[in-house]
């Protein structure tokens, strides 16, 4: 049987690793809207500290000065900032690192490689080309760290752990960008700009490398809802917030115990998703229905920490 | 290799005669190394630091600043021990643990020894690794030192003496399974006929061992390894340790005990019971309850389930009181007193501070003996007196006086040396060897064990936490060897 300590550690593994790389995705899809966009309704850097919930942090080291190089550097390399990319790909080494012995010595070799790689070269002054460059490289070594275990690892309990923490935290950080869109930026007369917006929602695609499968599978030109409803119900694209939860629902149908309440509560999750028969862009914020799903995702985290990760502590 | 120039002077070598000629147990290895050129040897160089690399074969040294796991370095050519000398050797260990054993359980219990004034009252007093809290207890089978680990050199006649014996924690048994696996894998062709025996029975043996010890009478019961973490010097091995075995390696925080002495480990289906465990952090730390209250490596309680019979501690709290260097002066009595036996391993000549005699004799002859602390160990605060300066003599020497109960002096040994390989070729250099000794049911000493080298010319010192590095350790049957040839 598995010990607690170590599923716990898988499961942070997962979701610090999962956090690294969604706040790469993260920064580089506000990086292209500001490119594409006319100075006038592009979103600037501010939409990503509130994003990432770190703005006081932000104001207390850097002021009011919200600008790009500020929050890139509060975002990437700042170790001040727990939520940085640095500090959580610190946390997923060191979560892998306490749980290396149930895994294939060299996904932590890899782990450990990328995070020495990566925080090498965040150390100094990151120029836009070396940033993107850099975050793309830590975009693939996750995802080659998971494709390692997919086709190393036992498919056990501790196998079962990593994938609830990267689904959970993917599900998660899927919603988030969503939210760059989702902050009021288009001015009410929003017919008036259609180009614009299909470019945002483009990037929005892209950024979580969704660009194509959206193509294929949507077959409708890029326009909002559509790209809500894929991103948020697609049952196929691996980012999808219903593809991430359906994933968890079946490990977590597989975990050991009596209590189901984290299984209930992603079920549950599940049919609200569907349920929000059309998500209104105008009439009903859409930021206020990411909220609700991120507060429901943050509840089936702490009833999976309650169910798995604390016998014998009550 | 170009053995012709290797000469031994002055000291017993374990592979050559004083004349070079190899002994009859090293006869066929002597041989085989003979026959490689020099790119051969490089080549097989590389191949055992990539596999010992590939084993993740490391050992964490103390108060190094950067804290990163380093290779032990690892020497190539083994050291060879006839099977007859070591069934005679391997005897005399278990023997001497099973005297050890006797004189533990007695110390907790009756302390008949110190009635009957075989040896000193403040033996224990003075000792360190007492433990009050294990008073008026005996451990199932009457077993505390479950496994040991004793320290073995050769003097320059070629006697083989005990120089200490480890009952606490003692460690590196997984590089003696490691070499193994690195030699066979370099050199499979010197394994094929030439009668060495085998060495990966241990993790089969510990495991059987430990289950034996289980106060439940199940086919299968729960051994776990307590660690004290990944920062821990010896976690490799800890680590190790219980993949062979198969079981949980565990660390404090993951064990519970409840009101009713009962253990438990947390998992992700809830608590499940834990009948023996074998620990691998020291008894200070254990259990916050009876000893450091400011440990957070041990688990609360777990003393009083011990105590109550519910689980099995390997080695059991209180087992290294007779570690002690000054309990070893004793152990050839603490022999003839047990087991009304003649020790069948010598004890390196030691003189007892404590002894108002040997004390005289210590401090006049303190530049040409070694001064060793009763409770230290890892080669740490000792004075090699032939090799220290005035200045240290005079601190030792006031050291002595103030705490003579704390010092014990042997002469210094010839240590032997065995063929190393050294920058530009093969050189002599000192070894000694750390068999283990499993006691439960049954008793079972390893197939010869660790070879420790001092990889520096003339150095003593072959502690790992001290530079040291390790050997292969064959036991050959000469009378096998060679017997599928003849048989085909």
């Amino acid at each position: 049987m598995m010990l607690a300590r170590l599923a716990d550690h898988l499961y942070w593994h997962g979701r610090y690793l999962e956090r690294a790389e969604g706040l790469a995705r993260l920064i580089n899809v506000n990086a292209h809207l500001n490119l594409d966009l006319p100075g006038t309704i592009a979103p600037g850097w501010e939409p990503l500290v509130r994003i990432t919930g770190n703005e006081a942090l932000f104001g207390q080291f850097y002021g009011e000065d919200v600008g790009e190089r500020q929050v890139a550097k509060f975002l990437i390399a700042d170790e001040r900032n727990p939520g940085s990319v640095r500090s959580t790909l610190a946390l997923a080494r060191e979560n892998m690192r306490a749980a290396r012995d149930v895994l294939p010595r060299e996904v932590w070799e890899q782990m450990n490689g990328l995070y020495l790689r990566i925080s090498e070269q965040i150390s100094g002054n990151l120029s836009k080309r070396r940033r993107h460059e850099t975050l793309n490289d830590l975009i693939l070594g996750s995802q080659q760290i998971a494709g390692m275990l997919m086709g190393t690892m036992s498919q056990d309990h501790a196998y079962d752990f990593i994938l609830i923490g990267r689904y959970l935290e993917r599900a998660d950080v899927t919603t988030r960008i969503l939210d760059v869109r989702a902050d009021d930026l288009l001015p009410e007369q929003a017919e008036d700009v259609p180009a614009f917006e299909s470019i945002q929602w483009m990037s929005v695609l892209k950024s979580l490398t969704g660009y194509q499968m959206y193509r294929r599978h949507v077959r409708l030109r890029v326009a909002g809802p559509d790209v809500l409803r894929f991103l948020l119900r697609d049952r196929l694209f691996p980012r999808s917030v219903m593809f991430c939860l359906k994933a968890m629902e079946s490990v977590i149908n597989d975990l050991p115990g009596d209590d189901d309440r984290a299984l209930r509560a992603t079920a549950a999750l599940m049919r609200h998703l569907d349920s929000a028969r059309t998500v209104r862009l105008k009439d009903e914020p859409l930021s206020e229905f990411i909220d609700a799903i991120q507060i429901e995702l943050g509840e089936i985290g702490q009833l999976i920490s309650q169910t798995w990760f604390q016998a014998g502590s009550e | 290799m170009n053995l012709a120039d290797y000469m031994v002077s002055g000291f017993y070598d374990e592979l050559v005669t004083p004349a070079g000629r190899p002994r009859a147990a090293a006869r066929a290895l002597w041989k085989y190394l003979k026959s490689l050129d020099a790119d051969e040897i490089a080549e097989r160089k590389v191949a055992c630091e990539v596999a010992a690399l590939v084993a993740g074969i490391t050992f964490r040294v103390y108060f190094e600043d950067t804290g990163v796991d380093r290779a032990m370095p690892f020497d190539l050519i083994p050291r060879v021990i006839p099977k007859k000398e070591w069934d005679g050797i391997s005897e005399g260990l278990e023997q001497r643990v099973r005297a050890l054993n006797l004189f533990i359980d007695d110390l907790y219990n009756d302390q008949k020894i110190i009635a009957e004034g075989v040896v000193p009252a403040d033996l224990i007093a003075g000792s360190e690794h007492f433990r009050e809290q294990c008073r008026g207890f005996s451990p199932p089978l009457g077993v505390w030192a479950h496994i040991c680990g004793s320290d073995l050199v050769r003097d320059g006649d070629g006697t083989v003496y005990v120089l200490e014996d480890n009952l606490r924690i003692p460690s590196g048994v997984s590089y003696m399974l490691e070499n193994r696996q690195v030699m066979k894998r370099v050199f499979p062709e010197l394994f094929e006929d030439s009668g060495i025996q085998p060495v990966d029975e241990y993790p089969a043996q510990l495991f059987d061992m430990l289950a034996s010890l289980s106060p439940r009478p199940v086919e299968y019961p729960n051994v776990v390894v307590l660690t004290p973490g990944v920062f821990n010097s010896a976690y490799f091995e800890h680590a190790y340790l219980a993949q062979q075995m198969g079981v949980e390696l565990v660390e404090g925080r993951d064990l519970v005990v409840d009101d009713d002495n009962n253990v438990f480990m947390r998992t992700i289906g809830g608590l499940e019971p834990v009948d023996v465990i074998y620990r691998r952090v020291d008894d200070e730390f254990i259990d916050p309850e009876v000893f450091r209250p400011d440990s957070l490596l041990g688990v609360r309680g777990l003393m009083r389930a011990w105590r109550s019979g519910k689980v099995a501690l390997a080695n059991a709290p209180g087992a290294g009181v007779a570690d002690d260097k000054v309990v070893y002066a004793w152990v050839p009595e603490i022999i003839r007193y047990y087991l009304d036996e003649e020790p069948e391993l010598a004890n390196v000549p030691t003189f007892k501070c404590s002894e108002p005699e040997d004390l005289k004799y210590v401090l006049a002859h303190i530049d040409e003996l070694v001064i060793k602390p009763a409770n230290e160990s890892g080669g740490y605060g000792m004075l090699i007196g032939p090799r220290s300066t005035r200045k240290e003599q005079r601190e030792f020497a006031k050291l002595i006086r103030e705490k003579p109960r704390n010092y014990i002096a042997q002469p210094t040994l010839a240590l032997s040396t065995c063929p190393t390989m050294v920058p530009g070729g093969v050189g002599a250099r000192h070894v000694d060897l750390r068999p283990f000794i499993l006691s439960g049911q049954q008793t079972f000493v390893t197939t010869g064990g660790l070879t420790r080298v001092a990889m520096k010319a003339g150095s003593l010192v072959v502690n790992s936490s001290q530079g040291g590095g390790s050997k292969d350790t064959w036991i050959v049957d000469t009378e096998a060897a060679g017997r599928k040839e003849g048989g085909a």
